[in-house]
């Protein structure tokens, strides 16, 4: 009896919690309705107003979606409480919406240019969407192509000065210098040494990896046991088995840690270099439309960043969790 | 008439201390092991022990002395002479599977041998326990992987260095009789050091006694207890003691250098 209870209890907090989850999504859409736009229109050059199609059209899309994400964790536990625990949050996400929508679009309490309601910024999805996609598809480019580089040199390098005594001593002083100057300061170089925009990004950002990366290699790689070593050498083991098969997997974990830091780095360089040198991206977007004053794209083009180096760094930890699986449970996460 | 496999003469090992002191870890050692036998060093902590066993197995070079196996000098390790550490040697990226098979990817000889994998698998008794890793399991199935992981390049010798030192009794006692198994099976010869008396008496053809400072061997035993060797039979407690009371001779005789 006590037990179909206590289902039917934790059955109803989860409605309760999924109903808090939407309110404020539903409470934003309510309040896009309830109230006329205003902002724009003292405006004394082309005063106008925004369109709310695609921010209403948008809050549906978050109502849908934390809906689904409810439906599919309402039959596992473990996804129930997850789900619980994040519904203040969300709820605070729908708020915060609807004051924006209220202090900007609707009572025009924060002012154009800068502080455009949501309704604006979301619109520029419906103003030009293709060249927005073609930009974030740049700056991907862009980030894959340096940071892989940069991760590929940063290894290479590692494996060099961890593995070769004579190679230490020549480039980990280098290392160790350059490594500290941001790789910011070496843009005039870079822009006047690769004429193309592309070419100067991509070597900026595998700046960010080359540096943190190699480090870390040589670092995780000199730290292997020495037991390993001696072990795999009674099994018969030659130099190249040494190095690839003990001390670089002994080493992955540094690596990763590596590639963790110089994440952030690269982000930020990717960024600037768009901003400053390319001719593509999101910077570039973003200085485009700051010199004609349309701040509400800026906004746009960040929030798409934000989901951007979002969805990078989840995948990143992804491949972390696949590539040191056997840690799992070795260390504390 | 058994064939000799493993012949040590007058071989000395000195290390220069971190204070510049010399430690003679072996003086003059000399010592013959016969092909299939099982043979055991034990003695007090600093004797010398490990250093022998790392002087077999080619990790290290002795200053004076030579030793040969099947009559080729030892220079450098080699998969003919396995070995065996205390415990923590597995690779902790490797699954137990991919760990007994790195005996033969060192090799590179995997390809070919790879059905031997399975065999040991199930020869060490961790069936099901294949693609777990190193930290999944316990103590005594690590070592089992450890030894298996030797064995499967079919050494002439395998070197065991305190094998079991870190694990609780019972264990102990369940990884001597698969030790036992594997070498009745294959008749590998094994050159196991020790701390524990009744570990060298349950399982040894010969126990050879050391002493240190310097690291010498002091006395060579032949224990001709019939096997399987009952643990609590007149006989075995019987040269328990005779060895105890060796030992503690042993160390009685290094009494007065603590003085100095
Ligand atoms: N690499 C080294 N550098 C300096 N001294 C060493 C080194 N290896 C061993 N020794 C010294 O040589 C002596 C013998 O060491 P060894 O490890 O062979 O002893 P052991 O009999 O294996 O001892 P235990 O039973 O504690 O393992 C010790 O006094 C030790 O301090
Ligand atoms: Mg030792």
């Amino acid at each position: 009896m006590s037990v179909s209870n206590q289902k039917a209890d934790s059955k109803k907090r989860f409605v309760l919690y999924l109903c808090v989850t939407l309110i404020g999504f539903v409470a934003a859409e309510v309040m896009s309705f309830a109230l006329p736009n205003t902002q724009g229109l003292k405006l004394k050059i082309n005063p106008h107003v925004a369109d709310d199609l695609a921010y209403r059209v948008a809050l549906a899309g978050l109502f849908l979606l934390y809906l689904g994400i409810g439906i599919f964790s309402a039959f596992r536990r473990d996804r129930r409480e997850k789900f619980i625990k994040r519904a203040p949050f969300r709820l605070a996400i729908g708020l915060l919406l609807l004051t924006w929508d209220l202090l900007a679009s609707k009572l025009d309490i924060l002012h154009l240019p800068f502080f455009p309601g949501p309704s604006s910024v979301v619109n520029v999805l419906r103003e030009e969407p293709l060249y927005l996609l073609l930009q974030t598809g740049f700056s991907i480019r862009l980030f894959f192509a340096g940071f892989l580089s940069g991760v590929v040199l940063g290894v290479g390098t590692g494996i060099l000065i961890g593995w070769f005594a004579r190679a230490k001593y020549w480039v980990m002083p280098v290392l160790k210098i350059t490594g500290v100057i941001p790789a910011v300061a070496w843009m005039p170089i870079a822009l006047s040494v690769f004429h193309k925009g592309f070419y100067a990004g991509t070597f900026l950002v595998s700046m960010c990896g080359w540096f943190p990366i190699a480090f870390m290699t040589a670092q995780g790689m000199a730290n292997t046991q020495k037991t390993y070593f001696e072990v795999a050498k009674t099994l018969g083991a030659k130099t190249p088995y040494l190095l690839f098969r003990v001390a670089l997997p002994n080493a992955l974990p540094n690596i990763f840690t590596g590639i963790t830091t110089a994440n952030g780095l690269a982000f930020t360089m990717l960024v600037v270099s768009e901003m400053m040198g390319a001719k593509g991206g999101l910077g570039y977007y973003i200085t485009l439309a700051r010199q004609v004053s349309n701040y509400y794209k800026i906004y746009a083009a960040i929030i798409i960043m934000a989901v951007l180096f979002s969805l990078i760094l989840k995948l990143v930890n992804f491949i972390r969790g696949r590539v040191l699986i056997w840690q799992r449970g070795l260390i504390n996460e | 008439m058994s064939n000799l496999l493993l012949s040590i003469e007058h071989v000395s090992r000195t290390y220069i201390d971190s204070n510049d002191n010399r430690v003679d870890a072996l003086a003059d050692v000399s010592l013959t092991v016969d092909d299939g036998e099982f043979v055991s060093i034990i003695g007090p902590s600093g004797c010398g022990k490990t250093t022998l066993l790392r002087l077999i197995a080619g990790l290290d070079t002795p200053q004076s002395g030579t030793l040969t196996l099947s009559g080729e000098p030892i220079t450098e390790p080699d998969p003919n002479r396995g070995y065996v550490f205390q415990q923590g040697s597995l690779f902790p990226w490797l699954t137990v599977e991919k760990n007994i098979a790195s005996g033969l990817k060192a090799r590179g000889v995997y390809a070919e041998e790879k059905h031997h994998v399975a065999e040991y698998i199930e020869l060490i008794g961790l069936t099901g326990f294949e693609k777990s890793y190193p930290h999944q399991i316990s103590g005594g199935m690590a070592q089992r992987v450890s030894i298996a992981r030797a064995l499967i390049n079919r050494p002439a010798a395998l070197l065991l260095d305190e094998p079991m030192g870190a694990l609780d009794s019972f264990t102990r006692a369940d990884l001597q009789d698969k030790l036992l198994e594997l070498w009745s099976r294959d008749r590998t010869t094994m050159v196991l050091v020790t701390h524990d008396v009744d570990e060298a008496l349950y399982l040894s053809d010969r126990i050879v006694i050391m002493t240190p400072r310097p690291g010498k061997i002091s006395e060579i035993l032949t224990i001709e207890l019939p096997r399987p060797r009952q643990r609590s039979e007149a006989e075995f407690l019987a040269l328990r003691g005779k060895i105890l009371q060796k030992l503690h001779l042993a160390s009685a005789r290094v009494e007065p250098e603590y003085a100095i």
